[in-house]
């Protein structure tokens, strides 16, 4: 049965990335490899739809393996075609279908708050000088599903320092693109627009928290945040704000869109916690997407299995009450 | 041909093909058949579609009624026993596709999402009110039950409350679909609070038409 799922790729499909590794790299990539194609979807066909797009040669990186998780990405068209954006409409299909509007170049970020570099930058301007990587992360929707994506971006630590906050900074917001024009969804009222989000600085600072441009190697599609979106692996997909317009550095904990529209649903951590649900849904465990009719639902890990890595942020909180 | 003979040869087998187009679909998506797949999250989409498609079916029987009242296309009723039964059919699917391929039959998580969740507790309720309603569909049980019967299948209005309830509380965020749920059965339900207003009245009014009208006979008689 699994066979015959379409909608998934061969791990072939997936190395064209290694051919941007450096030798030493490629040994390390040839080991991912071997691991990819002894892995349960080995072998698979795909149709040619489903492949993912080439890498794009004007991108200079290399995979993070220190960031990345072994585990066999998400197809690239099930990672472009199931997405939450209700910028765009709020059926999982809807971004794909109606991102096409979103005009991510020319793109500017306006930065402000309590830092040094306040402005309004070009997007080529803003990630000069950061080393772009790829991280293979999890990633867990508070809807109680998973995928594995291969994000392409920058660590936003290094923006941050860029961008050096004051002593008086202890948050960043993040704003999305606010333009009806360019995301028709924002003509309805199921949230309130723009989209905001927001991280504690020393959250921020931690290596995990990636701004990310591209995905498979590639320019990230519209209905994945284009051109600049946030993904923080240890958290709630909803935390990842897309198409950011605007950054500021705060002194107070900012208000973030979901928690806006339902508090007692949607808290400001959002860190992800098979042990507190959901008030309507359990988050023990989550259906990998792109598995097919008959994966079973695997266990939510604790922090989305970065508790090493984000622990330290936590130390002494109830996190039942800071949901 | 006759009325029964149309119903039974021509309007019941069309009606009973066309009820099964859904699952067609869905089996087809679940094979791969003609170009159909399930998507990224195939459970979520056997799941919801067949919960939609046995409140649409639902709705439908509740719309029989109404449109034979105001139609007069009184034979309609000889459909509401498949509709019925295709709510009681997609909605057996969709709680073993939950109970199946969504919890992969660990029990122990389905009973504490029964008892833990309000919205799957009133779905399994409406379910569970669906089974007595199923079973007493029969010819037989409907003479043996009697009156009984139509008392017993008044369930339905409470069924189909629970189920569009059950609905609403599932939806993350955007509720206009649930609403239009909501709305349709608001028509349905106010349609036959309506009848049953007028109906009263007018039986009242019968009463008081009749009584004054007592009196006036009295006089004759003497």
């Amino acid at each position: 049965m699994r066979g015959h799922k379409p909608g998934r790729i061969p791990a072939s499909q997936i190395t064209p990335l290694e051919a941007f590794l450096n030798r030493r790299e490629l040994l390390a990539g040839a080991l991912a490899t071997g691991a990819l194609a002894a892995g349960p979807l080995g072998g698979t066909p795909a149709r040619a739809a489903d492949a993912p797009p080439k890498p794009d040669p004007r991108f200079k990186f290399a995979r993070n393996p220190k960031f990345s998780v072994s585990e066999v990405p998400t197809s690239f068209k099930d990672i472009s075609h199931y997405n939450n954006f209700y910028e765009f409409g709020t059926g999982k299909e809807d971004p794909a279908a109606n991102a096409g509007t979103l005009r991510p170049r020319p793109w500017s970020v306006t930065v402000g708050g309590e830092c040094q570099t306040r402005g309004t930058f070009g997007f080529d301007d803003l990630i000069k000088g950061l080393p772009l990587e790829e991280r293979i992360y999890r990633f867990r929707c508070v809807e109680a599903w998973s995928m594995v994506v291969p994000w392409l971006g920058f660590q936003l630590s290094g923006l941050i320092q860029k961008l050096k906050p004051t002593s008086n900074a202890k948050y960043v917001q993040f704003v999305t693109l606010m333009d009806p024009k360019q995301m028709p969804g924002e003509n309805t009222d199921v949230l309130q627009w723009p989209y905001v989000e927001g991280l504690r600085l020393d959250e921020a600072m931690n290596p995990l928290a990636l701004m990310v441009i591209g995905l498979y190697g590639q320019v990230l599609p519209n209905q994945n945040g284009a051109p600049l979106r946030l993904i923080t692996p240890w958290k709630y997909g909803f935390k990842g704000v897309k198409s950011i317009v605007k950054i500021n550095f705060l002194s107070t904990q900012p208000a973030t869109t979901w928690n806006i529209a339902a508090p007692n649903e949607y808290g400001f951590y959002a860190n992800v916690n098979p042990h507190v649900d959901h008030p309507r849904w359990s988050q023990a465990t989550e259906r990998p997407i792109g598995k097919g009719l008959f994966a079973a639902r695997q266990p939510t890990l604790m922090f989305n299995g970065y508790e090493n890595e984000v622990g330290y942020l936590y130390k002494g909180m109830d996190l039942r009450r800071n949901f | 041909m006759t009325v029964e003979q149309r119903y039974r040869y021509v309007y019941k087998p069309t009606v009973f093909v066309a009820s099964l187009v859904p699952a067609a679909l869905l089996l087809c998506g679940a094979l791969g058949w003609f170009g159909q797949d399930l998507g990224a999250d195939p459970v979520a989409k056997l799941l919801h579609t067949c919960g939609k498609t046995g409140l649409n079916f639902l709705l439908l029987t509740l719309l029989v009624t109404p449109v034979r009242r105001l139609t007069g296309f009184t034979h309609l009723v000889r459909l509401r026993r498949m509709l019925g039964l295709f709510a009681f059919f997609y909605l057996v699917v969709h709680f073993t596709v939950y109970l199946v391929l969504d919890q992969q039959l660990n029990y122990h998580s389905v009973l504490q999402d029964i008892v833990k969740r309000p919205y799957i507790t009133i779905g399994f309720a409406a379910l569970l009110l669906l089974i007595p309603l199923a079973i007493t569909s029969t010819n037989r049980m409907m003479r043996r039950l009697g009156r009984r019967w139509q008392k017993l299948h008044r369930l339905i209005y409470l069924i189909a409350i629970l189920g569009v309830w059950h609905y609403w509380w599932q939806v993350k965020k955007d509720i206009r679909q649930p609403l239009l749920y909501v709305g349709m059965l608001a028509v349905l339900l106010g349609y036959r609070v309506l009848v049953a207003v007028l109906n009263r009245a007018r039986a009242r009014a019968a009463r008081a038409v009749t009584s004054r009208s007592a009196p006036a006979t009295i006089p004759e008689k003497t």
